[in-house]
């Protein structure tokens, strides 16, 4: 048996090259991987290192604390936990169900051309930057609810706290109601999807079967999306705990819990956004760098929570038959 | 011939009626609700071109800004700082992001994989306010604020966004065209670099713009990394850098009518870019999806 030259020729200096390549391309597209790792680590350590200061002073007491004087050094987080929980519970009310009949809408009944003219206009919704819908909250939408809806409310269900009050330009309302337009794009656009991927096959059988199409909707599509629908309202959610230039501007900051909805309240996002810069001492800014800990603990569990459920939901769906 | 009588009646009785009463409400809810959500984005369009619109002149968009209290003045270092932060941005997060992407589609395992695929998730979804407050942290106490920083923070806003989109494509770019280089001797760097990366170019490139249409209207990590700047033009990324964003909030909590009048006209500026670039984008990706999926 003879050798064949020619193997010989090819193994020179182009297999060298080309294994140098592989290994470069690879070696970068990994580094660069791992820099997106690294970032989010680093942020999570500047942030937990920096409420160092704060933790050892007031502990996990800080959490409900409901005091925030910057003049004799007591902070305590309870109010803006309030602020943040009221005002994206609010917007999430109002936000979910538009968004889901948006998105029914927008998968089931609209004519195709409607389809796509309407479905790129709520996700211009999206694009619009916060810093000019909390601007337009504030000039435009802020005195017409002070002026038109606020009393209506008022009138009419004004025996329960959350509507007792005199209705204000900004308040922890305005801010649920701006957050709200942040959120409907969110969970609208990841509602249609949920609903365009539901087998034809199941819709057009509830159909046959003789079902109205709001019948199939419920019994098929609403039906076999829900864990995508929580996934989408806990994404929803995340967005409007975390909002911060929109909440600062309509909010009105306040340093006690009001019941009504109408006074002006704080969040987590926002009391940061308007304290960071001009903190006075070492220790209001290890407070807010221990409420920028918070929102970040908060981010990260809302995402994780909605990543586990749509990733059960793909499994079921997949690998379930 | 008899009339044949059904001994059913097939016409709906009440409750079928009622059925299709509910059916009736339920479609016209959705509708409602569709419409509303476009109304408000008209309205929110329109009250700022409304507003903003009267302001806006060739003076206004290349004066320095209004030293404060006095009327007059433009908007002109803003848009070169915000050009500025924005392109250093896009310069971080552009290469991280793709290269991430191609990692990602090219060479991981589904156990590399899935631990970065989660983090640029939770990226995504991180709250941009504790990205202001990380790079404080990092870049800034201690130092001044400065051009970089406020870059690199939004470059944590852009690089998620990059590097999901980018995917994406990769994702378009058919499995045929991979295998038909290897199959043809190229090696699987030539085979990224020269087959696979040109065919997902165009998708790449409107990723990225959607990606800069974002982080142009950001607020939130700039507050903190490039906020206190002076009132006349700027390209030093050392220093603080004035920019769109950050002025609109200041003005909006000003209590002079006249700076509400400017952040009208500033916000109806960055919107305008926001929505033509996003629009025009959306409509490249569309027909970059449908190029590809043939």
């Amino acid at each position: 048996m003879s050798s064949i030259p020619a193997t010989q020729a090819l193994g020179g200096t182009r297999r060298l090259r080309d294994r140098l390549g592989d290994r470069l391309l690879f070696a970068l597209t990994l580094l660069a991987s791992l820099a997106a790792i690294a970032i989010m680590v680093a942020i999570a350590y500047k942030v937990v290192r920096g409420s160092k200061l704060a933790f050892s002073t007031f502990g996990l007491s800080f959490v409900t604390g409901t005091t925030w004087d910057a003049t004799n050094g007591v902070f305590g987080a309870g109010t803006l936990l309030y602020g943040t929980a009221v005002s994206s519970l609010m917007a999430l009310l109002i936000a979910g169900p538009l968004a889901i009949a948006i998105a029914l809408f927008l998968s089931e009944l609209a004519p195709r051309w409607v389809r796509g003219v309407v479905g790129s206009l709520v996700e211009t919704l999206a694009a619009i930057p916060s810093v000019v819908l909390g601007l337009w909250g504030i000039l435009v939408l802020g005195p017409f609810a002070a002026n038109h809806f606020e009393p209506w409310l008022h009138r009419s269900l004004g025996f329960i706290p959350i509507f007792s009050g005199d209705p204000s330009s900004s308040g922890i309302f305005v801010a649920g109601l701006v957050l709200a337009i942040m959120v409907v794009p969110i969970v609208a656009s990841i509602c249609r999807e949920l609903f365009l991927a539901v087998p034809r096959e199941l819709e057009e059988g509830a159909l046959a079967l003789g079902a109205t199409r709001w019948e199939m909707v419920r019994g098929v599509i609403l039906f076999s999306s829900r864990p995508g629908i929580a996934a989408a309202l806990i994404l929803g959610l995340g967005r409007a705990l975390g909002e911060a230039i929109a909440v600062t501007q309509v909010i009105g900051s306040a340093t006690a819990i009001h019941a009504s909805l109408f006074q002006p309240g704080d969040t987590l996002a926002s009391r940061i956004a308007a304290q960071f810069q001009g903190a006075g001492t070492n220790l209001q800014t290890s407070s807010l760098f221990y409420l920028a800990a918070i929102l970040l603990v908060i981010g990260l569990v809302t995402n994780l929570a909605a990543q586990v459920i749509v990733r059960r939901f793909e499994f079921h769906r997949t690998g379930g038959d | 011939m008899a009339a044949l009588e059904p001994a059913l009646d097939l016409r709906g009785g009440g409750r079928t009626r009622r059925r299709r009463l509910v059916n009736r409400f339920a479609e016209g809810v959705a509708s409602v609700a569709a419409i509303g959500a476009v109304a408000v984005l008209a309205i929110v369009v329109l009250s700022v071109a409304q507003r903003g619109g009267g302001e806006l002149s060739w003076g206004f968009l290349t004066k320095d800004l209004p030293l404060y209290g006095q009327p007059g003045g433009g908007i002109g270092p803003l848009i070169v700082g915000s050009a500025l932060l924005v392109g250093i941005a896009t310069a971080i997060a552009l290469p991280l992001g793709v290269l991430t992407a191609l990692f990602l589609s090219e060479f991981a395992s589904p156990r590399l994989s899935s631990p970065i695929q989660l983090t640029l998730d939770l990226m995504n979804g991180l709250p941009s306010i504790i990205i202001g407050v990380f790079v404080f942290g990092l870049l800034v106490y201690g130092h001044t604020q400065s051009g970089y920083a406020a870059g690199f923070a939004l470059s944590i806003v852009m690089l998620p966004l990059i590097a999901r989109s980018t995917q994406e494509v990769l994702r378009l770019v058919p499995l045929a065209q991979r295998e038909g280089a290897l199959a043809l001797g190229a090696s699987r760097w030539r085979t990224v670099l020269g087959i696979v990366l040109p065919s997902a170019l165009g998708g790449i490139l409107t990723g990225t713009v959607l990606a800069v249409a974002r982080g142009a209207g950001e607020t939130a990590p700039l507050l903190f990394t490039t906020s206190i700047y002076a009132n006349t033009f700027s390209t030093d990324v050392s220093h603080s850098l004035p920019n769109i964003p950050v002025q609109i909030f200041i003005w909006s909590e000003s209590a002079d009518p006249n700076d509400h009048k400017r952040a009208w006209a500033a916000a109806l500026v960055l919107l305008l870019f926001v929505l033509a670039t996003s629009l025009l984008a959306r409509a490249a990706l569309g027909r970059t999806r449908k190029k590809l999926g043939q």
